[in-house]
This record gives structure tokens, C-alpha cells and sequence, in this order.
């Protein structure tokens, strides 16, 4: 599946796709393949505000908000410039373990990637 | 809520040469500035229109010493406004039309909305009409987006060696600019940190308690909402600083409206942006961009000018819409 058709997925998609990732190791493998798992910054949040993904998955997340937002990890992992409205950021997670970001432009916008 | 209108093409936003007797006009008929007067850390307002429109009495009034502009955010086009380079030309036509031209430019941050270069350089060219040509500035979080925060310093970072703090002294006012959008804990208000701390209390060390200080950061440096950010978590050691000082004036941006307080002999003071209005404190999901009328606009965007009054010795503050 091509990035953008990732893009244009709904919140539903993203929800379904965090669920597959935690229901069993198979369809986390399988969500890797794919390339990505997209948690969305609108409203001032990351949704979901955590999400569990397999090592090896790429996430991505995409600004769905009149604001821009950044990704930025706690210990240096990961830092996105500024997405502007429907601009997008990817990091892959190579190694298990729990991540925590924030935006940096709204500090108290926060998440969390738990990888296995 | 949202309104459809835009102030693109409307023609009060035609970007066309304002006379500084039109100028002079929009701040009479707008009326929505006043002037404050600090004496003794209690304000006298007084009417800006009368400021405005005599010049016995503007000058009376006191030298003007600087001129805060905020939150420019160059490269914004949304909604709220699609023309934000238009509107900080009318922010600086009114600065260049006042009876006597201030000795500084105090930029509170905010400069670009997204920290890309372009975006900088527009602002810079924007700024150059500007008659008074010495800028003083502090990022704001919009600033530092890039991975390695080096558009702003590069441009800006001179004066404080890329750390984004320094001081300076003007008409015996002295001026601190600190940066509190570099070290957000997750969750959390700005952040000054205990090296910039330090560096105050060194440079405060000495300074008679009667000389005057202005200090300047991008986010405001008392908890006005802290749901939204809207504080600095450090601020009260900042304040533990200051508080000798007989007259202390801060500065800030970031919330896109005017908030004041005096505490003591500190007055509190946030500018409104050139770009566009946020909403009041809480009201909405939050702190974005409020979108109203094109004919609301430019009474929502605007200008503080600050002058120097000798008798009792302090600065007073004057905001100034582009309306």
C-alpha cells in the first residue's frame, strides 16, 4: 500500500491497524510489512496516545490539524521539523522498548510508542 | 464560529502606502489602545486616541524607547489569515508614522510559523522597512522546529553567541532577552533552566536596585493557563531575581492577546501577534489560530509601544490595533 493511500485513511483504518498490532504477533509482523502504522496529531492530540507496534514497524504520523505539530522523542531517538497540516513524519522502530514523544511547538500534546 | 470571510481583498488590506496622517487616523478612530503609565508600579491609563492625535501632549507623554511586535508567524495562510505579511506591513506602517520614531525594535517571537528558511527570509525583508533599524529578538517555539534549531540562530543568534539569552543596556534601561522554548518538559510549561538562571543572577549582580529592567522571553513568564502551556515552570526563580528592582517590565507574546498584571513593581504584559488572534484562556479544544470576521481582524492585531517617563522614573505601555 502506497503511502498516500496510508495518508487519506481514517481514524477507523488507524484504530484497526493499532488493534492488529496488539492482538497477536502475526499481524504485528504483518503491519511492518506494510510499512506503517499512523498515529495523527489533530485536535491538540496524538491518537492513539499510545500504540503498540512489533520491532521492525515503521510509524507514521500525520497533522490532520489547522496547527502545525512535531514529533519529538524524550531521549533524542526522533525529531520531526514542524508538519504542517497533512504533512507526515516516519520513524522506524528498530529495537523493543518504550518510547515517550511530545510535540514541541504544544508541549502538553504527548505519546507514547511501546515496541516488542 | 468560523467565518467564511477573509481579509484578503478587502481594502483597508490592500497593502498600499499609508500616510502617517492616515496612520495617525486609524489610531484615533480605532480606539482600541490604551495607554498605560507606570508610576510606582500602578498603572494610570490614559486615551490613547488623545496620545495619538496631540503631539504637546504624546510628547509630554515621554521618549518612546521601543516598540514590541509578536508573533509574526511569516509563512501562516490559513484561514484566520490568509495574509499575515499584510498585516505586519500595517503593523509597521503604523510604527514608521509615529510622531518620533523609538530607538528599538523588540521582536517577542514567533517570527515564523514553521522555521524554514524562506519563511525567515521574508520576515527579514518585512522587517527592513522598518525605520528604526535595531531589532532585538527571542524565538519563540515556532522558531525551533528544525532538528538542529539553526535557522534561528543563524540569522539571530549573534547576540547571544547561539544560546539565545543575553542583555543590553539602553537609555539606562537594561534589557534581558531570555529563551524559554528550548527545554519543554513533555506535558509541561517553557522551561528557562538553571544555566540561564545562573547567567541572570551574574548579570544582575551589581546593577543599582533603581535602574529599570524590561525583560523579554516568547512565552509568558507567569502561569496565566496551564492547560494550555501558557507559563514558564521556572519562572518563580526569575522572579526571586528581580524582585529588588524598583521598576521591572516584562515582555512576552505566545498567547496572541493582551494579558497584564502588576505584582509588586513587576509588570506583566503579553503583545498581541500581527498575524492572528488566539482565543481567551480555555474556551475551545485549544490555543490555535481563532478565526473571525475580516472586520474584526485588525482590531485583534497590533503593536505595544513602550516610552521612558522621568517623573516618577519608569516605562509605560501603549498597545496600538492596526484597525
Amino acid at each position: 500500500m502506497s503511502l498516500r493511500k496510508w495518508l487519506v485513511s481514517s481514524m477507523q483504518v488507524l484504530l484497526l491497524g493499532a488493534m492488529a498490532a496488539v492482538a497477536s504477533p502475526a499481524p504485528a509482523t504483518e503491519a511492518a510489512a506494510q510499512g506503517s502504522t499512523i498515529v495523527m496529531a489533530k485536535d491538540f492530540m496524538f491518537a492513539p496516545t499510545s500504540l503498540t507496534v512489533a520491532a521492525g514497524s515503521t510509524v507514521t504520523w500525520t497533522n490532520r490539524d489547522d496547527e502545525p505539530h512535531s514529533v519529538v522523542s524524550e531521549n533524542g531517538l526522533f525529531r520531526s521539523g514542524a508538519l504542517d497540516t497533512n504533512e507526515s513524519f516516519s520513524f522506524r522502530f528498530e529495537k523493543p522498548g518504550t518510547y515517550r514523544y511530545t510535540c514541541s511547538i504544544h508541549p502538553r500534546m504527548v505519546g507514547t510508542i511501546v515496541v516488542h | 464560529m468560523s467565518d467564511p470571510t477573509s481579509l484578503k481583498g478587502t481594502p483597508r488590506n490592500s497593502g498600499g502606502p499609508v500616510t502617517r496622517r492616515g496612520a495617525l487616523k486609524c489610531l484615533a478612530f480605532g480606539g482600541a489602545g490604551t495607554l498605560f503609565a507606570l508610576a510606582g508600579g500602578v498603572f494610570t491609563p490614559i486615551d490613547l486616541a488623545v496620545a495619538a492625535s496631540d503631539r504637546k501632549r504624546s510628547a509630554s507623554l515621554g521618549k518612546p524607547l521601543f516598540v514590541q511586535i509578536s508573533d509574526t508567524h511569516i509563512g501562516f495562510n490559513k484561514e484566520a489569515n490568509p495574509d499575515v505579511s499584510g498585516t505586519l506591513n500595517r503593523s509597521i506602517d503604523i510604527v514608521n508614522a509615529l510622531p518620533e520614531q523609538p530607538a528599538l525594535i523588540i521582536h517577542t517571537g514567533d517570527i515564523t510559523h514553521l522555521s524554514k528558511p524562506a519563511e525567515f527570509d521574508a520576515a527579514q525583508q518585512l522587517f527592513s522597512r522598518l525605520r528604526t533599524t535595531e531589532i532585538h529578538t527571542v524565538p519563540g517555539e515556532h522558531d525551533t522546529t528544525d532538528p538542529t534549531v539553526t535557522e534561528y540562530f543563524n540569522r539571530f543568534g549573534k547576540a547571544s553567541g547561539n544560546k539565545g539569552y543575553y542583555s543590553f543596556d539602553h537609555a539606562g534601561v537594561h534589557f534581558v532577552a531570555l529563551i524559554n522554548v528550548l527545554q519543554f518538559k513533555p506535558g509541561g510549561l517553557g522551561t528557562l533552566g538553571p544555566e540561564q538562571l545562573a547567567w541572570l543572577a551574574d548579570d544582575l549582580k551589581g546593577r543599582s536596585a533603581s535602574t529599570p529592567i524590561v525583560v523579554f522571553a516568547h512565552m509568558p513568564l507567569w502561569t496565566i493557563y496551564e492547560p494550555w502551556g501558557w507559563g514558564t515552570a521556572d519562572a518563580p526563580q526569575l522572579m526571586e531575581q528581580l524582585r529588588r528592582f524598583g521598576s521591572v517590565t516584562v515582555l512576552n507574546g505566545h498567547i496572541h492577546q493582551i494579558v497584564q498584571k502588576v505584582e509588586g513593581n513587576v509588570t506583566f504584559h503579553t503583545a498581541r501577534s500581527t498575524a492572528y488572534p488566539q482565543p481567551i484562556a480555555g474556551e475551545g479544544a485549544g490555543p490555535g489560530p481563532l478565526k473571525v470576521s475580516a472586520e474584526q481582524l485588525p482590531g485583534m492585531l497590533g503593536v505595544t509601544s513602550v516610552t521612558v517617563v522621568k517623573h516618577p522614573r519608569g516605562l509605560r505601555l501603549n498597545d496600538t490595533t492596526i484597525a
